[in-house]
């Protein structure tokens, strides 16, 4: 393997990896802190149950996230040292304010985890909502970093030189909002569907009905509100990127032609060569329409890009089309869940809806990695969009294949672990966290 | 304000080594207590190390972003010559905070347990021994910026007898600072007598560590003598911090933890300094004679104000958060359950 291509792949399986349990990480203590005030106000014991077996899982995934994330700081520049060089002192604003918010929220969960009956409990319970919310902010700003990737400013870049930095500038660049509130979101849709489809599994598997119902419940409401919020997101980022970096947006749509009143392509296999899309469904002008809000308007199509400044187009589009594949799909189930909790109650207890939940235990985590795959993909040739290519940023050092294996069998192996981790939590539930469960036993 | 950034990278760096050492040395005691200690041992280090335990590990974060922020050259030269002992070191981390968190978090305690354990008390060596590797190499003018081959690019940039020396030091730090911290965390006689012994040993440990690295400095003419008794700061911190050793070895029986924490902290932070500022303002010795300084190296200023702001803000947050953090848990007072 080509050393390029590994110190791309060990990024993508660093960033893959970590994107996963800092997502759980950041949302999980929401979650947590709505069952911790349920118990708090009604004193239903299973609330409390719910909240220590939550926090239990919190604790596996923040901790896996935070060196995951301490390995990523290390990692921009063992793999990409020219890019650090000069990106960093532009885009490191975001970066030096996540570090307070990630050091707050290790505070917070210090307290939270260890602080059952010993300090106040509606302190307490605001330490959860601390680590909650400096996790979200953490997201935040790691997201704005890399939108300025996306969307470079705060310099001016004269004869290769990077001058009049303006740090604060550079952050909120043009994509951050767009590219945060996605994100954001994606992060409740998935963990919320992966949270709500395994407690779902457990009700259906009949084993402490009451706690993993409850759990459901809360898990299947952040994820649905979160799942219908999102395709708003979306649109808000599919004219952003039609605005700002129309090769991205021309190989999700894998968009070859520019024209008027261009069609949305649905599916399909995109051919680079005959410049077609073969088997796709294409609703006509709808692409002008969501890019441009005008189903007339013109849209940039690859032709316009230097051939040696376009992205890949069939990986960008496959991972675009799943995204928003899977996207609709949980949104078909959020307004399923909305119609048996408002119209019709006995769906509520029937099979067949959490048999749905449960299918789409992986399909949030699944569309995220599409979505990081579509922004980051979509965005090469150029690690700073239309400034520095991703070649000309690579380390000088040779044998990163060997990194690449070192640290994908790393990966996979802890995945396996917290994998097992989870299913031990999750089967130990009756004995350790189901009080109701232990007094019929008693 | 450059300055208070530079003051801030010191600070980090301190702090991890102090309580980040501190957590490795837990892990490093326990590796070399018998087995029919060790558990003993790992209950009373732990009741007092897991809340903070996350925290310990996020100076190292703030130094990291410090420096690529703040001087990016001396971060991408360093990730680039020192890849390997970094990759290394990150493996150790990622290992070691895994396996803390399993070991604790693992809903069923069986033989998963002696895995947990082994992975973290062998990386809880390991990651300070390749941080002490990374610390020497940056002084010993290893790095060669004109290197043509891999072996002297990126393999006799690192492995020296003096490097491997000083992450013996690291290591035998480490276990010092936790060997005095756990003393003062016994609830009982028989385990201070024990925690006492060890923190003892320790002392011999590090002098005699200490002595490796004179010696392999000697053996390959780093002038480190030089470096730390040439000037006068350095005498001082140097001798300050022998003083507080003798102190300590007659005060470690009595019953005054507080007191040999504050000395322990005051010699690492005294070895710290006069490892650091003869060089001032270069953090890195290339070979050739070049270097990299943190003042001629440093960011554009508008870099630099605003991530020295950004510090001092974040300081604000951080360091009453913490300490009360470590006050809360540090009151010895036993947790009733609800159930």
């Amino acid at each position: 393997m080509d050393d390029f291509l590994a110190a791309r792949l060990q990024m993508a399986f660093s960033l893959g990896f970590h994107i996963v349990f800092a997502c759980i990480g950041m949302v999980m203590p929401f979650f947590m802190t709505v069952a911790h005030f349920i118990w708090l106000k009604t004193k239903k014991s299973v609330y409390r149950d719910v909240t220590q077996a939550w926090s239990k899982g919190v604790a596996i995934f923040f901790a896996t996230g935070a060196v995951s994330g301490t390995v990523l700081s290390f990692e921009l520049g063992l793999l990409w040292p020219k890019f650090m060089e000069h990106a960093g002192p532009i885009f490191g604003m975001p970066f030096s304010l996540e570090g307070t918010a990630f050091f707050i929220e290790a505070i917070a969960l210090g307290f939270y985890l260890y602080g059952w009956n010993k300090v106040n409990r509606w302190f307490h319970w605001a330490t959860g909502v601390v680590v909650g919310v400096s996790g979200l902010v953490s997201g935040i700003l790691v997201v704005a970093a890399n939108s300025w990737m996306n969307s470079p400013s705060g310099f001016d870049y004269i004869n290769g030189e990077y001058l009049n930095i303006d740090p604060i500038k550079a952050m909120f660049n043009e994509a951050w909002f767009s590219q945060s509130l996605h994100m954001c979101i994606a992060a409740f849709v998935s963990t919320g569907f992966a949270v709500a489809g395994v407690h779902a599994l457990m009700i259906l598997r009949g084993s402490n009905v009451l706690f993993h119902s409850k759990a459901f419940k809360i898990a299947a409401v952040f994820a649905t509100v979160a799942a219908c919020l999102q395709p708003i997101s979306g649109d808000i980022s599919a004219k952003d990127v039609a605005g700002r970096q129309p090769a991205k947006l021309a190989a999700m749509e894998a968009h070859f032609h520019t024209e008027k009143a261009a069609p949305l392509i649905i599916g399909g296999i995109p051919d680079t060569a005959a410049k077609d899309v073969k088997y796709a469904i294409k609703i006509p002008g709808l692409l002008s329409f969501m890019a441009h809000g005008d189903f007339n308007a013109e849209v940039t199509g690859l032709d316009k890009i230097p051939p040696q400044d376009q992205p890949p187009v069939a990986v960008t589009h496959y991972a675009f089309q799943i995204m928003v594949g899977l996207g609709m799909a949980m949104l078909g189930l959020a307004v399923l869940y909305f119609i048996a909790l408002w119209k019709k109650k006995q769906w509520l207890d029937q099979k067949w809806l959490l048999k749905l939940f449960v299918v789409a235990t992986p399909l949030g985590f699944l569309a995220l990695e599409a979505g990081w795959t579509v922004t980051e993909v979509g965005r090469q040739p150029w690690i700073i969009n239309g400034v520095m290519r991703t070649a000309d940023a690579v380390t000088p050092m040779p044998g990163i294949r060997y990194s690449f294996y070192l640290f994908t069998a790393v990966y996979i192996s802890l995945s396996v672990i917290v994998t097992f981790l989870l299913y031990r939590q999750i089967r130990m539930v009756g004995k350790l966290y189901d009080s109701a469960a232990q007094h019929q036993n008693d | 304000m450059v300055y208070v950034v530079i003051a801030f990278l010191w600070t980090a760096i301190l702090l991890y080594v102090l309580l980040g050492g501190a957590d490795f040395g837990a892990g490093i005691i326990e590796l070399f207590t018998s087995k029919p200690n060790r558990a003993r041992a790992r209950k009373t280090m732990y009741e007092a190390i897991g809340p903070i335990w996350e925290a310990n590990h996020m100076w190292l974060i703030i130094a990291i972003v410090i420096l690529f922020v703040g001087f990016p050259k001396i971060y991408t030269t360093v990730s680039v010559y020192l890849h390997i002992p970094l990759v290394c070191m990150l493996l150790g981390i990622i290992a070691r905070g895994t396996a803390f968190v399993f070991r604790n978090y693992d809903a069923v305690k069986d033989n998963m347990q002696k895995v947990y354990t082994s992975i973290f008390i062998y990386s809880s060596l390991v990651t300070p021994f390749f941080l002490g590797i990374i610390a020497a190499s940056s002084v010993s003018g290893q790095i060669d910026l004109q290197a043509g081959d891999f072996l002297s690019a990126y393999v006799w940039s690192w492995l020296s007898w003096f490097s491997v020396a000083v992450g013996l030091f690291t290591v035998s730090i480490c276990g010092y600072l936790a060997a005095i911290f756990i003393i003062g965390q016994t609830d009982n006689e028989a385990d201070k007598a024990l925690f006492i012994r060890k923190a003892k040993r320790c002392v011999f440990v590090v002098m005699f560590a200490g002595a490796l690295v004179f010696i392999a400095a000697y053996a390959e003419d780093i002038p480190l003598g030089e470096w730390i008794f040439g000037h006068v700061l350095g005498m001082i911190a140097i001798t300050t911090a022998s003083i507080s050793l003798i102190i300590m070895w007659f005060t470690i029986e009595k019953d005054k933890p507080a007191i040999l924490r504050l000395l322990a902290g005051f010699q690492v932070t005294m070895i710290l300094f006069a490892a650091t500022y003869t060089h001032f303002p270069n953090i890195v010795l290339l070979k050739h004679g070049e270097e990299l300084s943190l003042l001629a190296h440093q960011g554009q200023a508008k870099t630099i104000d605003s991530l020295a702001y950004a510090l001092l803000i974040g300081s604000l947050f951080i360091l009453p958060a913490l300490f009360y953090l470590i006050y809360v848990f540090q009151k010895k007072k036993p947790g009733i359950t609800e159930h």
